[in-house]
């Protein structure tokens, strides 16, 4: 951990040239930012869009308590069949956490990354949080510390924080303007009083941003989560991303709303809608302008084990833990031998014939695709991919539980690959009337793909194929095991050579 | 004098911490399921704290009683829902 090398607060702020124009794709999104950040974001999944092909991360449930009330929450938190955020089955005191930990990290050695994120606020329950995070540093010092909050507790927190080594902390900021929070907020708990209304919703915005301003000045990184709630918040959120920019956060993740009635929720409840697809993505795109834009976030469970996209809890339960003999400097010895390997292959999976052989070159200059916008005279199509991780085409349709959402355009060898999202074709439990057959699951995976062109993965049954392509998609299994931006340029040009794909002008109209 | 916790309880732990008369304890299961109160030490926070701590904090409507027995955070104090709504919903979703 070097902190204190970190000596230039504001540099996220700084280099600026990135925006929104498909300047490239996967973490050139990072390209901005000084070289020693990138360094330190390289392998960690959930900052680095690339690495969260490689990287495994976890987080452990030991935070129960909260300070605060969003209208997206529902205290009653448990139900193993879903993967939103707040959600776990098991609640863990500091010693299980640590034990599972330390289970995770020698069973799972692509991991890289330990996060706590509630299910409540983590720093509402300072002590607990802190101990997981005092006991592993000694245990397991190549693990990278990671802490999630609303930001109400923080400022008190940051330098206990900073003494713990935690080189990464999220904000949730869905605003800035006490009026807007107050229709996301309804109480914080504050000063030994619970506070309403757009007072509460003042004090905890002065908060977050003190804090901001604090973790930014001592070199810490800060990503800051918002939640897009439309109607609520959408318009708002660029003016977020700017101030959060300014103030030196490293990166905006944009997620949108998750609200069923059946999860009894505030907005679940009283109707309020999550975004489309588009309306997220449209967001994404116009904030990207001010900000390095996150948009492979899962939306993971408080107890998520695994890749990006997969959850392997069930494997680690206290039970299961307690039973398991570890050899805890093996295990570590195991770790670093596996992430070698990740990194020669991530090398040469990126590397251009034509790129110096450096042992760390700036990730932008990896980058198949070129910085300049990507001419409009041919159209852009969107692809998805399944894919289990290592950046390769590599799971079979049926068995995808998420699609990778990919943007191609241009022409000849500039074929500019741009990453958009995952979409989960099953993220929610929605009650039994959607556990359906087969013939249901397809067709939800269909609508799933909505605005989508091509499908690209490594196998792909009869039926499901005569179903994709009658929906007007293009399925295709022919680039197993390749790279997944090789093979989307590649579906891309023979569909563009063989004049399947859209005019110019609605491809536009689809993007915008 | 004392307040009560109930079984709506969800053991998050946020009210523990706060009591400036040390008397909630945490839940022990199989035996116990949720928070209690200790009711000889529950003194409803008065010469500590305006208000009660454990039922400012608490997330969860109704989960809490006071000495006369009634809910402290009646329900839709927190969360905004209307009962009505609420109980609207839990039907429509149970009938499904």
């Amino acid at each position: 951990m070097a902190l204190e090398a970190l000596d230039q607060p504001n540099t996220p702020a700084a280099g600026g040239g990135c925006s929104s124009s498909g300047c490239g794709s996967s973490s050139d999104k990072l390209a901005h930012l000084p070289e020693h950040i990138r360094a330190k974001v390289h392998n960690h999944p959930c900052f680095s869009e690339d690495a969260h092909h490689h990287y495994a991360r976890m987080h452990v449930a030991v935070a129960p308590a909260c300070n605060i009330q969003c209208h997206y929450c529902n205290r009653k938190y448990d139900c193993s069949n879903e993967s939103r955020p707040g959600v776990v089955s098991e609640l863990l005191t500091p010693e299980q956490a640590m034990a599972k930990t330390l289970a995770v990290a020698a069973e799972i050695p692509q991991m890289t990354v330990l996060g706590i994120a509630g299910p409540g606020d983590p720093l509402a329950n300072p002590e607990r949080t802190l101990a997981t995070f005092r006991e592993l540093s000694a245990k397991a010092p190549d693990i990278k510390l990671c802490v999630s909050t609303n930001g109400l507790a923080l400022p008190e927190l940051v330098d206990e924080i900073c003494q713990h080594n935690i080189d990464h902390v999220t904000i949730t900021i869905n605003c800035v303007d006490p009026e807007i929070g107050a229709k996301i907020y309804p109480w914080i708990f504050w000063n030994n009083r619970r506070v309403r209304g757009v007072k509460a919703a003042r004090i905890l915005i002065e908060q977050q941003q003190k804090g901001l301003e604090m973790l930014t000045e001592r070199g810490v990184l800060v990503k800051v989560n918002s939640v897009l709630i439309p109607g609520v918040n959408d318009e708002h959120l660029k003016e977020v991303s700017r101030v959060v920019k300014a103030k030196g956060a490293f990166l905006h993740n944009v997620m949108p709303l998750i609200a069923e009635p059946e999860h009894g929720t505030f907005y679940g409840l009283m109707g309020q809608r999550g975004p489309s697809n588009d309306e997220l993505q449209a967001l994404q795109d116009e904030c990207a302008g001010d900000m390095a834009m996150m948009r492979h976030c899962r939306q993971c469970r408080a107890d998520a084990v695994g890749m990006l996209g997969e959850d392997r809890g069930a494997e680690f339960t206290n039970e299961k833990v307690a039973a398991m003999d570890i050899d805890y400097e093996a295990a570590m010895a195991r770790r670093a031998e596996v992430h070698a390997a990740i990194e020669a292959n991530r090398t040469a999976q990126q590397r251009q014939p034509d790129e110096p052989s450096e042992t760390f070159v700036p990730i932008a200059s990896l980058k198949r695709s070129k910085r300049q916008p990507a001419p409009r005279e041919t159209p852009a199509a969107r692809f998805a991919v399944a894919t289990t991780g290592g950046g390769v085409v590599n799971e079979h349709f049926g068995h995808a539980r998420e699609f990778l959402i990919y943007e191609a355009a241009g022409d000849g060898d500039d074929i500019d690959v741009r990453f958009l999202g995952a979409r989960k074709v099953d993220l929610y439990c929605s009650g039994g009337d959607t556990c359906g057959d087969a013939e249901d699951a397809l067709a939800k995976t269909i609508r799933t793909l909505e605005g989508v062109t091509g499908v690209l993965c490594s196998k792909i049954g009869i039926e499901p194929w005569d179903r994709l392509e009658a929906a007007g998609l293009v399925p295709n299994g022919e680039h197993a095991m390749e790279p997944i931006e090789d093979a989307v340029a590649a579906l891309y040009r023979e569909l563009l050579a063989e004049g399947r794909l859209a005019a110019p002008v609605e491809a536009a109209a689809l993007s915008a | 004098m004392a307040y009560r916790i109930i079984d709506s309880c969800v053991n998050c732990w946020a009210c523990e911490p706060l009591c400036p008369s040390d008397a909630i304890r945490p839940a022990d299961p199989p035996a116990v399921a949720h928070f209690t109160i200790d009711a000889r030490a529950c003194t409803e926070c008065e010469g500590d704290h305006a208000d009660p701590q454990c039922a400012s904090i608490c997330p969860v409507e109704g989960a809490i009683l006071d000495a006369a027995g009634e809910a402290v955070n009646p329900p839709g104090s927190l969360t905004g829902i209307p009962p009505e709504r609420l109980a609207q919903a839990m039907a429509e979703i149970r009938a499904r």
